[in-house]
């Protein structure tokens, strides 16, 4: 019963952000007046969003690639050999998620932008990489500890270097594992803000933050209809994790 | 000169040392296999020749070079492991090919190769067969097939068959034997199942604690064990303690025991110099006769204890002046407890350790 309230208070929102986003007023309203897609074709007017959305999709993208290049040897050398301060080591890669978003965003600004003045974009990039590499390394690391050594090792008893093994041997067999942990990190950057607000500028801006400051503006349902749009990309790319290897994957 | 020798290796993980100066020669052509209990080293001294553990002293010398230093991927041995260790993500002929692939070699002797191996091992129609599919034994023969179809300088065996059942066990040593010696493949073959082992090897190295204690023909392993450690091992239950009396012309000697007893011992074992040792015997080889019966010499009175019954025959824990012995008797006839009797022990079954 109880579950059910929290499951109401969760998805009442969601469809009244449906609803309105397809509506004819001029302003957020629930139950809506009519149907239009003015509010979707919308979206394309507002210049903003659409280079927003670029970038954002750019940093995404880069970030987790970054962010897999990195993550996927770290959990590799993590699950694989024991050294000293390996927990140590852990905790780190770690640390992101447990430091407070604002936190972590502030002190890149502090760091990136101006002390080192780096560039915005870059200082942007280098921060969605950090905040989404824990999400990969966790996940790697569970699709890892599956993994049998022995299979390596017979392969490089045949003849294989250790490089060439990891790529012929060990990769292909955690394929799920390396689409689930894209796809998470994804998600997290594209959504992020609490790190992104600090490290956005003049011209550069994700989409979320963008959204933002839209609505300090404008109170019409295009930001409902953007809403929607975030929501459906979403669940395309969480049915791909469900049919690549199961949600199930990410409560462990 | 032999094909492979470890000369003096040690292996230590951390503080705790694993193997301790151990040497062993390997001659072209054998099956040689590391036999004892778990924890003992067996698979770290495999895995040191593999190349996968590193000697912390000592050397490994392969066919005249020191191969002590170099890495696993150019050593060209074969390698069974006890799960199998087939790579999920291929086919049964992508398996085997694998080693293959790695040496360069065309696509159309690779095909040549694995077909014939496949034909080897019974498997040839199962070619495009993901492991998945596999049965257990399937499973092992492919695993054999992919070590020995690249045709390795050594082939490295632990405990292969460990995962199957008992009937399956047998066929698949008897066909390992046969292929190793058809093949006239060098191998090490770990196993902590006596019988397995007795009947594959040429020798059989049996190891205690990071030591190899013996290493002879699986007779010799079996009748003339030469540590105690070794004749417990394979089945010598009971030891007593003997003092040399007396060397007899034509071999063997008369010996005391803890109780003014004296045995005659027909082979000394290499022992012929020690004063003190122990006699090894087996339960079975023990006779049990009435109170008083048999001669003066190799008898020892005793009260018959507990017993258990083993389907062959009735196992008895008998109480005697020189301590407790296993002894096995007829299953026909039961002793019942506190029943007086005397032990017969055979004078040639007795081996000195
Ligand atoms: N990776 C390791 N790290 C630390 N100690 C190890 C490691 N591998 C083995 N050991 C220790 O080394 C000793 C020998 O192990 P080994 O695996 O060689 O035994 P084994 O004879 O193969 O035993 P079993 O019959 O159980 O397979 C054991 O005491 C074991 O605890
Ligand atoms: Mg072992």
């Amino acid at each position: 019963m109880f579950a059910l309230l929290v499951y109401l208070f969760l998805i009442i929102p969601l469809i009244i952000i449906t609803g309105a986003a397809f509506g004819t007023d001029e302003y957020l309203r629930f139950p809506p007046q009519g149907f239009s897609l003015k509010w979707l074709a919308n979206i394309f007017e507002v210049e903003m969003f659409v280079r927003t959305f670029k970038i954002s999709l750019e940093i995404a993208v880069l970030g987790t690639v970054l962010a897999l290049l990195v993550g996927i040897p770290a959990a590799y050398g993590l699950s694989r050999y024991d050294f000293v301060g390996k927990n140590f080591l852990q905790g780190f890669f770690l640390s992101p998620v447990l430091v407070p978003g604002i936190v972590f965003g502030f002190s890149l600004l502090n760091f990136l932008i101006i002390k080192y003045e780096m560039p915005v974009y870059t200082s942007l990039l280098i921060g969605h990489t950090v905040i989404i590499m824990p999400y990969i390394i966790r996940v790697i690391s569970s699709s890892l500890e599956n993994f049998d050594y022995s299979i390596e090792e017979a392969a490089i008893s045949l003849g294989a270097s250790k490089v060439k093994t990891f790529f012929v041997i060990v990769l292909p067999n955690i394929t799920s594992g390396v689409i689930a942990a894209f796809i998470l990190a994804f998600i997290n950057s594209f959504n992020n803000v609490p790190v992104s607000i600090f490290l956005t500028g003049p011209g550069i801006s994700t989409l979320p933050i963008q959204m933002m400051s839209y609505v300090e503006y404008y109170f019409d349902p295009t930001i409902a209809a953007l809403s929607v749009v975030l929501m459906v990309m979403t669940i395309i790319l969480m049915f791909i994790i469900e049919k690549t290897l199961g949600l199930s994957y990410f409560a462990k | 000169m032999a094909l492979l020798s470890l000369k003096n290796i040690s292996v230590a993980y951390g503080k705790n040392v694993v193997l301790k100066n151990l040497n062993l020669d390997v001659e072209k052509g054998e099956l040689v296999s590391l036999l004892g209990p778990s924890g003992c080293g067996k698979t770290t001294t495999l895995r040191l020749i593999g190349g996968f553990v590193e000697a912390k002293n000592g050397r490994f010398v392969f066919n005249g070079k020191d191969y002590t230093k170099i890495p696993v991927h150019k050593r060209n041995f074969g390698f069974v492991f006890q799960n199998y260790a087939l790579f999920p993500h291929l086919t049964v002929f992508d398996n085997v090919a694998f080693g293959l692939k790695q040496r360069n070699i065309p696509k159309n002797e690779i095909k040549k190769r694995v077909m014939e191996i496949l034909e080897t091992v019974g498997l040839k129609d199962y070619a495009d067969r993901s492991p998945r599919e596999l049965s257990g034994g399937q499973k092992q023969r492919v695993a054999l097939a992919r070590a020995l179809v690249i045709q390795p300088d050594l082939l490295l065996l632990d405990e292969p068959l460990s995962n199957l059942d008992a009937k399956l066990r047998v066929k698949m040593r008897l066909e390992i034997r046969k292929i190793q010696q058809e093949y006239n493949i060098t191998a090490i073959y770990v196993t902590h199942d006596q019988e397995e082992c007795f009947s594959i090897s040429d020798r059989v190295a049996v190891m205690n604690n990071g030591v190899i204690e013996q290493l002879d023909t699986p007779q010799k392993i079996y009748n003339l064990p030469r540590t105690e450690f070794v004749a417990n091992f394979v089945g010598f239950e009971n030891f007593i303690e003997l003092e040399l009396e007396a060397k007899e012309r034509g071999g063997g000697g008369f010996y005391k025991l803890k109780n003014g007893q004296r045995f005659k011992v027909t082979h000394f074992n290499g022992r012929e110099y020690e004063r003190y040792v122990k006699g090894a015997i087996r339960p079975e080889e023990i006779d049990i006769l009435n109170e008083g019966g048999g001669k003066e010499t190799n008898t020892l009175k005793g009260i018959i204890g507990i017993s258990t019954f083993l389907g062959k025959h009735y196992q008895y824990v008998v109480e005697t002046e020189v301590g407790r012995l296993l002894v096995n008797g007829s299953a026909h006839k039961r002793y019942e407890k506190g029943e007086r009797v005397t032990l017969y022990f055979p004078e040639d079954k007795i081996v000195l350790v």
